[in-house]
């Protein structure tokens, strides 16, 4: 068994170690568990463990390659997805009360494309209830703690899923990008995620936040890793009617044709004062490897970056208000049983079953959609989405893609901003950009700061372009190797 | 935006979005909503008077399929999760009537 380590090893070394018979996927199933039972108990990243469902499932991997049955490249890997993803009969929450008894008769057509494909579910991973935050803080259940420093958040939304993948607990992890909530937590824990073009991936069968703005994809542990997955799981789907048309590009093709034809935008908004110097400093050292590596480099101007923040969350709780209204304790989810009245129904329900975050938001979105501020919250928050798109096209128009930080800071103190819903709100600056264009992001480590965190670039690109923004990313990884280093745990 | 927001008001849209709220949370709600609302007031500093809005950032208009029939979820699946039921419906207290 020493032959897996489950930190260290990717899913193509996972692949190549099953079909040349150097292990078993019962032993590569075995070994994934056997990191989340010796470790989460202190790292959270679990809400669910899907143990004897993997185990049983990896049996019958094992007897396809007993038979030579031909496989494909994710048969037999060991996963975890976000708890916003339904998964039929195994119980989904959202992280929230209010769905603390759900469990789905279907799976998202995510889960479907990777199960068809051999993959392994081993469990449901934390994050802000519903996708609301910057750490995992606001799940109702549990905090996830940074396998670098468990005195540290691990980001969020999807702080379960990347601590899972950084901690070994499983070679990759799906989740949901709506502000950041793949980049910042793939920063946080020195993975690598990508967040999609909207549309590239289906939505079906995930609990939504803000439908314009959420996109499905992937945490790895390397750029090809995540370039793996995103090929099975990108595509039309009727179930999703925005998903787009356009045949997804094999994510792997051309991933190492290097990037001397590129020219990448360096924005000056996205260097502000008072941000991390250790991150700064990476990210510009990225920058001259990215030159070393034959790209040009030209700085950029995308003025309207500073209105990205209320923009994105007046758009973001205004769609909130309209989907959570779902959450009425008729159908499914949490119903108080103390309600004497249908009225009581709702009120009571939803007053116990959300959190202060989701309250919070349901109830400034109400208010943002309602008589008389309409205009001046959702409309003027939808033209300053166009300003935003308009940036990145005018910006695109002079370079193939951009880079920039994920995050003016590494991961923060447990506590640090719990207190403030503006400051955890703010924490976001450098990913929201991308969710209102609907554009795609890969976020990549590119360094540690002296204490040991992890630190995060992402490359931004226009719709569809995550072909280029892999094989740049690729090109950076095996210049650096920083995902070859691994938290001690 | 310059409305300033109280306690009551507070109280009044939670209503609308049918959450019952205590008082102590109406005074939280109504101090972190009101610097939120202020933070987003920065917006009202860009003309916008010329820009359209843009609230989706694909092309894609009424999509289209067949109407045939395909395998969908069974009445006991679909009332799986019900709080309550009666025979194949969900069960609720009296819309109608209802004081």
């Amino acid at each position: 068994m020493d032959i897996i380590e489950p930190m260290a090893m990717t899913i193509k070394e996972a692949a190549n170690g099953l079909k040349n018979k150097l292990f078993s996927c019962e032993e590569l199933v075995r070994a994934s568990l056997g990191q989340i039972n010796k470790f989460d108990k202190q790292i959270n990243a679990f809400v669910a463990v899907c143990e004897k469902e993997a185990i049983r499932e990896a049996k019958e991997i094992d007897i396809k390659i007993s038979k030579r049955e031909i496989l494909g490249p994710l048969a037999g890997i060991p996963f975890s997805a976000k708890d916003v993803f339904c998964t039929k009969g195994i119980r989904t929450t959202a992280c929230s009360n209010i769905l603390n008894n759900f469990i789905p008769p279907y799976d998202a057509t995510a889960i479907k494309r990777l199960k068809d494909a051999g993959a392994i579910l081993i469990g449901k991973t934390n994050h802000d209830a519903f996708g609301f935050g910057s750490s995992t803080e606001n799940s109702d259940f549990q905090v996830t703690k940074n396998p670098w420093n468990q005195n540290k958040v691990a980001g969020g939304s999807s702080g379960g899923s990347a601590a899972a993948v950084s901690a070994g607990m499983g070679l990759f992890s799906i989740a949901e990008d709506t502000g950041g909530s793949i980049r910042q937590p793939a920063c946080f824990c020195g993975v690598s995620g990508i967040k999609v073009t909207y549309g590239r991936v289906s939505r079906y069968g995930v609990i939504a936040y803000g439908s314009s703005l959420d996109t499905i994809g992937v945490i790895a542990k390397t750029i090809d890793d995540t370039a793996a997955v995103l090929n099975i799981i990108a595509g039309k789907d009727p179930y999703d009617a925005t998903t787009l048309n356009e045949a997804p590009a094999d994510y792997l093709e051309h991933i190492d044709n290097g990037i001397a034809d590129l020219v990448i935008g360096i924005p000056e908004e996205y260097f502000i004062s008072g941000m991390d110097k250790e991150m700064e400093t990476a990210i510009k050292e990225a920058i001259k490897e990215f030159e070393r590596l034959g790209a040009k480099i030209k700085p950029i101007s995308l003025p309207y970056t500073k209105y990205a923040i209320p923009a994105y969350y007046l758009s973001g709780i205004s769609e909130v208000s309209a989907n959570l209204a779902r959450y009425d304790g008729i159908r499914f989810g949490f119903s108080d049983s103390e309600a004497k009245t249908i009225e009581e129904v709702y009120q009571l329900s939803r007053a116990k079953g959300f959190g202060p975050e989701v309250k919070r938001r349901i109830i400034l979105g109400t208010y943002a959609l309602s008589a008389g501020y309409y205009d001046a919250y959702y409309k003027k928050a939808q033209q300053i989405r166009k300003l935003i798109k308009n940036d990145f096209e005018k910006a695109f128009s002079e370079v193939n893609i951009i880079a920039a930080p994920v995050s003016p800071f590494p991961a923060f103190n447990i506590g640090e901003k719990t207190d403030d819903p503006l400051k955890m709100w703010l924490a976001d600056i450098f990913t929201v950009t991308a969710n209102p264009a609907g554009i795609p992001a890969l976020a990549i480590p590119c360094g540690f700061s002296e204490d040991d965190l992890p630190l995060g670039m992402q490359l931004i690109g226009p719709l569809l372009s995550e072909q280029l923004l892999f094989r740049a990313g690729y090109s950076y990884q095996m210049a650096t190797n920083w995902n070859k280093n691994k938290p001690k745990l | 935006m310059s409305d300033k927001l109280s306690e009551d008001k507070v109280k009044y849209i939670a209503r609308l979005a049918r959450i019952k709220i205590s008082d102590e949370e109406a005074t939280v709600f109504k101090n972190q909503m009101s610097s939120i609302l202020d933070f987003v007031s920065s917006l009202n500093s860009i003309d916008t008077s010329n820009i359209e809005t843009l609230s989706r950032t694909t092309e894609l208009v009424n999509v289209f399929r067949e109407d045939e029939i395909k395998p969908s979820l069974t009445k006991e699946e679909a009332l799986l999760n019900a709080p309550n039921r009666y025979q194949n419906y969900f069960k609720t207290k009296p819309v109608l009537g209802e004081k």
